[in-house]
């Protein structure tokens, strides 16, 4: 394989965020916490979610992982902060239907997020790039369950 | 007469497939290993001219194959010096452990005993440890690595006891390489009373195994590590033992006689293997031994001892690379776990994987061990005698290239 193609999969916008995180920390009043983990390669997930009126007020993640994953969780908490509980929803059918089905999914909608559909090349990698989407999916399923209680 | 190892590389087909546009350098070996052209024809045989159920049939086909699926048990018992009816088949290492701890360790542990094991075992030797240690009220102990990642001996000692019953390791590490002293530990272990089981998934296939001169008690392989099939492994349990332990799974062909409330069961190894056994892999596990037996222990060690030093001295000159595991001019099998400083171990892996060279990156189903390590995951590249240095080669070229790209 040529250099050229492993510089799709590692664009800049990804080593910047892999090497400095977004979002990247603790959230000791979070109302969900999930540990999520890749059971093949070790990868570990740390999310808090502060959750007020349907929305998504403060997000952090922390952990372990390789580059992919470590992007993939700081783009995600970059879009989802702010915004509401079906805004997230929406963009995380997108993200995970980009990288599982079709990577030709409009992606607008992801903001840096979109340059992981490069990761469909590699299907070592996808897992990494969806752990903290599914970490957020729960985070979201255990807030409504609360709510719903 | 035996065959060239030189040459060896040339009855794998497999390692002339491609990856990624790029032509493989396949140092996954450790995970399992690629198959020579006579274990796959030896299949494809049976299949076309010996394919019957064994044990049962009264035809001469039925009475043919089942006489061969009989050869490959002794056969099996000569690979390990061992007696046949200590030999009983196996899906996998991973059954004939779970096995043993489920089966054999019940009529040997007390509630508030302990069974010994070790920070380097892979969870298949771990893992049914600590289940069985939960139901039957034992207790599960470690021994750690010294300064060398080589087990610690005088803790090892230190923690046989009466109350210990078992003591279950690995012969070599999947990770570190480390190769530990079986025959020492067992002599040690048996002073006390304790049994000792013995994983050989990354022994067997790399070094000679005489279970007589280990005198261990248990010892468990798996076949598609040894240049065979995947879905059959080996269990060898001292003969008295086997008669003790009860079988784990009841069915057809392990009876003497089933009336409508009891039944009464085959000796050993009979009695292990209930229902059809998958006999081809049976029949090829014979082929991939037959293979090894061609080629010759001292040319397969000599060739893959060639090979981790020159990989291991190559790896190490490389800064930011850390290796794990005992030194070089230690017994170290040919497993090499290692880090680039500043990339993580998956990313590494990508970039070998473009550059068409085959390496784990992960835990290598050892967890406990990396925390011990205070890692979350390493690369590890695993040797087998039909690589070469242009192998090696393709490996640290790669890793160069990791280095230089992600500019660690
Ligand atoms: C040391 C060790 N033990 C046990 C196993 C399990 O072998 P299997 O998956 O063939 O049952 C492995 C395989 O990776 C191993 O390396």
């Amino acid at each position: 394989m040529k250099i050229s193609q492993l510089n799709d999969l590692y664009r800049q916008l990804i080593i910047d965020h892999a090497q400095h995180p977004h979002h990247h920390g603790q959230l000791p009043q979070a109302d969900q916490s999930v540990n999520l983990n890749n059971p093949t390669c070790g990868d570990v997930i740390d999310l808090q979610v502060v959750f007020k009126d349907q929305q998504i007020k403060e997000i952090a993640f922390s952990g372990d992982g390789c580059s992919i994953s470590q992007a993939s969780a700081s783009m995600m908490c970059d879009l989802v902060n702010g915004q509401t509980i079906s805004q997230a929803k929406q963009e995380i059918a997108v993200f995970l239907e980009m990288l599982m089905n079709n990577p030709d999914e409009p992606s607008d909608i992801l903001g840096d997020a979109a340059v992981l559909a490069a990761v469909v090349k590699f299907p070592a990698r996808i897992k990494c790039a969806t752990l903290a989407w599914k970490a957020l999916e729960q985070a979201i399923t255990q807030e409504e369950q609360h709510a719903g209680n | 007469m035996v065959k060239d190892i030189a040459t060896a590389r040339n009855d794998f087909p497999l390692l002339k497939t491609q990856m990624n546009q790029e032509s493989l350098t396949y140092l996954d070996n450790a995970a399992t290993t690629q198959k020579p052209q006579a274990v796959i024809e030896r299949l494809v045989d049976y299949y076309q001219t010996e394919n019957v159920n064994v044990q049962r049939g009264v035809y001469a086909l039925a009475q043919a194959t089942t006489a061969k699926y009989e050869q490959v048990r002794q056969q099996v018992a000569d690979f390990l010096h061992a007696q046949a009816d200590e030999i009983i088949f196996t899906r996998g290492t991973t059954t004939s452990l779970n096995w043993v701890a489920q089966s054999f360790a019940p009529t040997v542990i007390q509630p508030g005993d302990e069974i010994l094991i070790t920070i380097m075992e892979h969870h298949s030797n771990l893992v049914p440890w600590q289940i069985v240690a939960k139901k039957l009220g034992a207790h599960l102990r470690y021994v750690e690595l010294n300064d060398q990642a080589e087990l610690d001996l005088a803790q090892l000692q230190a923690n046989l006891n009466q109350r210990t019953k078992i003591v279950a390791l690995t012969q070599v590490s999947n990770v570190l390489g480390t190769i530990n002293p079986i025959k020492q530990i067992t002599a040690w272990a048996h002073q006390v009373g304790a049994y000792v089981v013995v994983d050989g998934a990354q022994a067997a296939g790399h070094m000679p195994v005489d279970v007589q001169a280990l005198d261990c008690d248990f010892y468990a392989f798996s076949g598609h590590k040894v240049y065979g099939p995947t879905g059959i492994g080996v269990l060898y349990g001292k003969a008295a033992l086997l008669q003790q332990m009860p079988p784990v799974e009841y069915g057809g062909e392990m009876i003497n006689r089933v009336t409508r409330q009891s039944t009464d069961f085959k000796a050993a190894p009979a009695k292990f293997e209930a229902g059809t056994m998958p006999i081809a892999q049976v029949i090829g596990l014979g082929a991939a031994l037959d293979y090894l037996t061609s080629l010759g222990w001292s040319q397969i060690e000599a060739q893959e001892q060639h090979l981790v030093q020159l990989a291991g001295s190559q790896l190490q000159a490389i800064p930011g690379i850390t290796l794990y595991g005992p030194p070089l001019s230690k017994p170290h099998a040919p497993v090499l776990s290692f880090n680039l400083t500043g990339v993580h171990p998956h990313d590494l892996a990508t970039v070998l994987d473009s550059q068409g060279v085959a390496v784990r990156a992960g835990h290598h189903c050892a967890q406990p061990l990396m925390a011990a390590l205070q890692v979350s995951a390493t690369a590890r590249a695993s040797f087998a005698f039909y690589n070469n240095d242009q192998d090696v080669q393709r490996l640290i070229t790669a890793v160069k290239l990791a280095k230089e790209f992600f500019q660690a």
